[in-house]
């Protein structure tokens, strides 16, 4: 049976990781190769590695930070952050990405999609899409639109629709942010996420709210999100992925055990 | 350990690679026939469109894989790979695969469930497979595709996703995965070990 996954998250900032999943006893807990691993280890299905530095010479260590990362990580890696080409997507797939993750580049470009998947193939290309409801329309959740820039953006697109185009450009994959929940740890978008599910046929990892266990199956249940994206959760009461998973399977959830 | 695998410019091979060296094995890339002769082992990754398998009949990497399976070399296709080893697949109708093995692929129907099939699913696992050797039943393995091959004599492993299919094949000394042994953990990786040693 197709399991649901769950995804580690490490946000890295010029080679480091600067929020996400930690690790007490880990010697460097800062070092995203020896973290990923040992995510890898304890049960995440994937990880995903996002890039959030913001200059120029930052890209340069972020193509050594991937090749480190990847080279003892035998679980799906998807790199994300800062992707404006296919150039550069072609330099992180040759560090060692598996998938590509694109957001605003996507906005701005929608060809790049099927550009980059021409090349590497749809399943390598994740479309991100930061979205928040819309408070001013009768149907907020359908409605949601699509911000850029951190959030301080509003394309003026909703999220259904520009997943409905990404979905017929290529994308492999949606990642969808909830950013009225993101930092929240009050629980993901579920009716934003079962929106945006049910208008396409690729998978749907939600992220932005996780904060416990009931959140997870809530997303996976209500939600219909196909995988959801852990970060901070691991700081708040669960100790690793897989004893998130087992507690999933607990009720119900299929997801990828022993791990 | 030495084995060869061929780069037909379909995805990215940088992960079979990787995966096959942190076995230890020596790994050769190729782009042409010529390496295919002296090749110990053979692998053909490949992600993405069935149509991008074009390229192994124009670069003539077609009769020396036929060759070398002939000559008995052991070898091993992944996902699109897999696909090649049959008659075709209805992703490229008008691009033959190798026929190796006598029947088709085609798509997941559709409304049912998503398509792609994207993520960890289980196997059930023919105990005779040498491939899959020390592998259980149930084991999880990471999957990503839309079309797929048909159970039929050979099929080693099953999936199922709204309907079975073959996850891994087996005939003689050719094998085949949909799934992506170097993303799929530890399990992922006695595969490939398998396939390294074998005699």
């Amino acid at each position: 049976m197709l399991t649901r996954r769950i995804i580690a998250c490490l946000d890295v900032r010029d080679g480091r990781v600067v929020k996400g999943v930690q690790f007490v006893d880990l010697i460097d807990a800062g070092d995203p190769a020896a973290l990923a691993h040992r995510h890898a280890q304890e049960g995440a299905d994937e990880i995903v590695l996002l890039d959030i530095t913001a200059t120029h010479e930052g890209r340069a260590t972020l193509l050594d930070t991937v090749r480190r990362t990847a080279q003892s990580l035998f679980v799906p890696f998807t790199v994300g952050g800062g992707i404006r080409t296919a150039a550069e997507a072609e330099a992180v797939f040759e560090a060692g990405a598996d998938k590509v993750s694109i957001n605003s580049a996507a906005l701005a470009d929608p060809e790049l999609i099927g550009q980059i998947g021409m090349s590497f193939g749809a399943q390598a290309v994740i479309v991100a899409i930061d979205a928040r409801r819309d408070p001013n329309s009768a149907d907020p959740v359908r409605d949601a639109k699509v911000f850029v820039h951190g959030g301080r953006k509003d394309t003026g697109r909703t999220a259904v629709e520009w997943a409905q185009e990404a979905e017929s450009r290529g994308a492999g994959e949606i990642l969808l942010t909830s950013m009225d929940s993101d930092g929240t740890r009050n629980g993901f978008d579920c009716e934003l996420t079962a929106a945006v599910s049910a208008a396409v046929r690729i998978p749907v990892i939600a992220s932005g709210g996780a904060g416990t266990v009931t959140h997870f199956a809530e997303v996976f249940g209500a939600g219909k999100a196909d995988a959801a994206l852990a970060a901070s959760i691991f700081h708040f009461g669960v100790s690793s992925a897989r004893s998130l998973k087992e507690s999933l399977a607990q009720q119900g959830i299929p997801v990828r055990l022993p791990c | 350990m030495n084995v060869t695998v061929i780069d037909y410019k379909a995805g990215n091979l940088t992960s079979v690679v990787k995966a096959l060296r942190h076995l230890g094995a020596e790994v050769t890339v190729t782009d042409g026939p010529e390496p295919l002769e002296q090749a110990e082992r053979i692998i053909l990754p490949g992600v993405g469109h069935f149509a991008a398998t074009r390229r192994l009949d124009e670069t003539s990497l077609t009769p020396a894989i036929k060759a070398a399976i002939d000559r008995g070399t052991p070898f091993l296709g992944i996902c699109v790979g897999m696909q090649w080893l049959y008659k075709g697949s209805t992703e490229a109708p008008n691009q033959p695969g190798l026929g190796y093995l006598p029947w088709q692929c085609d798509r997941f129907p559709d409304g049912y469930e998503k398509v792609p099939h994207v993520g960890w699913n289980s196997l059930s696992v023919n105990p005779s497979s040498s491939l899959l050797a020390g592998v259980e039943k149930g084991s999880y393995v990471y999957f990503t595709h839309a079309y797929k091959a048909p159970l039929s004599s050979g099929t080693v492993a099953v999936a199922r996703y709204i309907e079975p299919f073959a996850a891994a094949v087996e005939r003689g000394n050719v094998f085949g995965v949909q799934f992506h042994p170097e993303k799929s953990g530890e399990i992922g990786l006695k595969i490939l070990r398998n396939f390294l040693e074998l005699a």
